[in-house]
């Protein structure tokens, strides 16, 4: 088991999504049980599904000086920078530290795939890019790095991190370690990802797309619905940090299935090692956990695996939900949503039930909310598993915690 | 914001440099082999997948596998870092192409495989590691930071970690605008303590990019195996290796870099 690791104060956090813009936005459509997700109208011949689209994106170019990085997946990545004061507490902590000594690690599944995708649909005559989009940056997976960099001014290790459904959970370990080995004094971190034909036509392939609104861990779910979104936080040690001050990362586990590319181990055995993981760094039992955002995506296997795994793993006392229902799987950026999600219950003692969702699958055990649920939240994990069999967990903690 | 490591294994492939007892001597300054080798057939995938693997799962678990047994380290103790700056060119071609003639036609095997964590995922699948596994990317600093968070979990955590990096050629209109040619994959074990598998100690320091000292030219022979790749920019430092000792860098992003000194322990 890992050592206990020294808790990093989160000074600022935030996320856009189908569900709103910033996190008031968020808190509002969890509590209001108010779903983001919409009939598919993305693209030129839509899947007939739902999606968590965010809504204004056509009309919110980057700024003139952020040309070159101009694509749907960097104007997400600006928009989300621009709620909850989050582009200024930014820019505050590189002013306080020096631009290269805050780190900049960022998840993405896809990043901006959808420039390329869109460059194929419009080739010139001699198979090339048209001109608008020959620009090599927008295409490649360190696009998203690469733009939040430029736009924050950072000049310290700056990273994209992406192993799928994964890659913004994952940033937090990969953050915490630069911080503890001096490589930076504080760190930005999050993910953004947004729609594009290779995801709704992928996963359609693999059989994974729901029809109707994903009901996560319903007997009756159909499978998922896609989402995009943006999401940061702002990691600072605990040594800057005035009595009182929280929230906190407290712990973080990461571990591999070693069982299959795009299905779940049967018994949950990555994600109860990523589990047992976070709680070590942590210094915490299960009995501590108060609430657990699951991954919940409404695929059949995966939440079947992952009730099973809370069932076993956590007291009855202890909640969990999955909040996919409002939001879509925003995959490579579910990792930072769903920590948004998770430091909102601990922030304001509430816990988002499972939209959409009427009744429970068997697997499930007495942890799994189908309705919200008011209550202090002190301790809270949230999952995040991707396919190559890559799973996170984050542990979170209430101010008064570390 | 330095610290020392410990190489216990290393491993690099591309169609002139097949393997590290060859590619050595070559970055010594000899001469590399006339024929380029075709691409490698890792043995950790089954023989029906082996030839079906994209290229990227290819050359990144030959690699990987060649460096951990370069190690006597079992694979499954290693927790593994993969980092390419591309991922898999063809398969992104492959997907595009398809999404604009006919997206209903899209593989769901090919996509799975699009995904840039897929050859971590087949080498955790292949090995039986349950441990952490993640993949980054950082365009043209890709290597240097695939080398730094590595570095970074074997400092934090005192654990043996493998790296391995890779990209493989861009093709059809990709290739008008993303630079990427060749196949080229290059792996390290590395060790929080010095022990009787360790063959080179590595030092490291994160500078100002203005800080490095100039860079010795690679031998022509090497220049010339891997040239228009992303991650021609790790070979000094298999050269350093090669050589038993030395400096080289690498770098983290425009404004910083890594300072590496390699001294021998055999």
């Amino acid at each position: 088991m890992p050592a206990p690791i020294v808790p990093l104060r989160i000074t600022a956090h935030t996320a856009t999504s189908a569900a709103g813009r910033g996190r008031a936005a968020l808190l509002e459509a969890l509590r209001t049980r108010s779903t983001g997700l919409t009939p598919n109208d993305f693209g030129a011949a839509p899947l007939p599904c739902f999606i968590g689209r965010v809504a204004g994106l056509e009309d919110a170019p980057l700024p003139a000086r952020f040309a070159n990085w101009e694509c749907r997946n960097n104007r997400l990545a600006w928009l989300g920078l621009q709620a909850d004061g989050f582009l200024e507490a930014a820019l505050a902590a590189r002013a306080r530290y020096g631009a290269d000594r805050v780190a900049l690690v960022l998840g993405t599944s896809t990043s901006s795939i959808g420039a390329s995708e869109e460059a194929y649909r419009a080739l010139e005559p001699d198979g090339s890019y048209p001109p608008h989009l020959r620009r090599p940056i927008v295409h490649t997976p360190h696009s998203l790095g690469d733009f939040v960099a430029a736009a924050l001014g950072l000049e310290g290790p700056s990273v994209t991190v992406a192993t799928a459904c994964s890659s913004s959970a994952k940033v937090f370990a990969q953050a915490e370690r630069l911080i503890r080995n001096g490589v930076a004094d504080a760190a930005i971190v999050g993910g953004v990802d947004t729609l594009c034909g290779s995801v709704l036509y992928g996963f359609n392939a693999l059989g994974l797309v729901s029809p109707e609104p994903c009901r996560p861990f319903d007997p009756e779910r159909r499978g998922i619905s896609i989402g995009e979104a943006a999401g940061f936080a702002l990691l600072e040690k605990r040594d800057a940090a005035a009595p009182g001050a929280g929230p906190w990362l407290l712990g973080y586990g990461e571990s591999s299935d070693a069982h299959h590319m795009s299905s779940p181990h049967p018994e949950g055995l990555g994600a109860r090692l990523a589990m047992a993981d976070a709680l070590a760094r942590a210094a915490l039992a299960p009995e501590a956990i108060d609430y657990v955002n699951m991954h919940g995506t409404a695929s059949q296997k995966n939440d079947e695996v992952e009730a099973q795994v809370i069932a076993a793993m956590f007291p009855a006392t202890t909640r969990a939900s999955s909040s996919k229902g409002w939001t879509g799987h925003t995959l490579g950026a579910a990792g930072i949503v769903e920590a948004v999600v998770t430091l909102l219950a601990i922030e304001h003692g509430f816990m988002p039930g499972t939209l959409n969702a009427r009744t429970l699958d068997a697997a499930c055990g007495p942890q799994i909310l189908l309705d919200n649920e008011t209550r202090a939240v002190r301790h809270a994990a949230s999952n995040s598993f991707g396919f190559g069999g890559n799973n996170c967990v984050l542990l979170f903690g209430a101010a008064g915690t570390a | 914001m330095k610290g020392t490591a410990f190489v216990d294994g290393i491993a690099l492939w591309s169609p002139r440099l097949p393997g590290w007892e060859a590619a050595a001597p070559v970055l010594r300054g000899e001469a590399p082999p006339s024929e380029p080798q075709p691409r490698p057939a890792p043995a950790l995938l089954a023989p029906t997948e082996r030839r079906r693997a994209p290229d990227t799962v290819a050359i990144a678990l030959e690699v990987a596998a060649a460096a951990c047994q370069a190690s006597g380290v079992d694979p499954k103790t290693l927790p593994s870092v993969f980092a390419s700056t591309q991922g898999d060119l063809a398969i992104s071609d492959y997907l595009c192409r398809t999404l604009a003639e006919n997206a209903g036609e899209v593989s769901p095997t090919k996509f799975h495989n699009s995904v840039h964590n897929a050859a971590a995922g087949y080498w955790t699948i292949g090995t039986g590691c349950m441990l952490p596994s993640t993949a980054l990317s950082a365009f043209e600093h890709t290597f240097g930071q695939g080398l730094i968070e590595s570095l970074s979990q074997v400092a934090a955590d005192a654990t043996p970690v493998l790296f391995a990096a890779y990209d493989i050629a861009a093709v059809g209109p990709m290739a008008t605008v993303t630079t990427s040619r060749g196949l080229l994959g290059a792996a390290l074990v590395l060790a929080p303590a010095r022990s009787a598998r360790s063959v080179a100690q590595l030092a490291w320091r994160v500078v100002r990019r203005g800080d490095l000292p100039t860079e010795e030219p690679l031998p022509a022979g090497v220049a010339d195996s891997v040239a228009g790749n992303p991650l021609a920019s790790a070979l000094p430092l298999y050269r350093a290796l090669a050589r038993g000792a030395g400096g080289a860098s690498v770098t983290l992003g425009p404004h910083q870099a890594l300072l590496l000194e390699v001294s021998a322990c055999r």
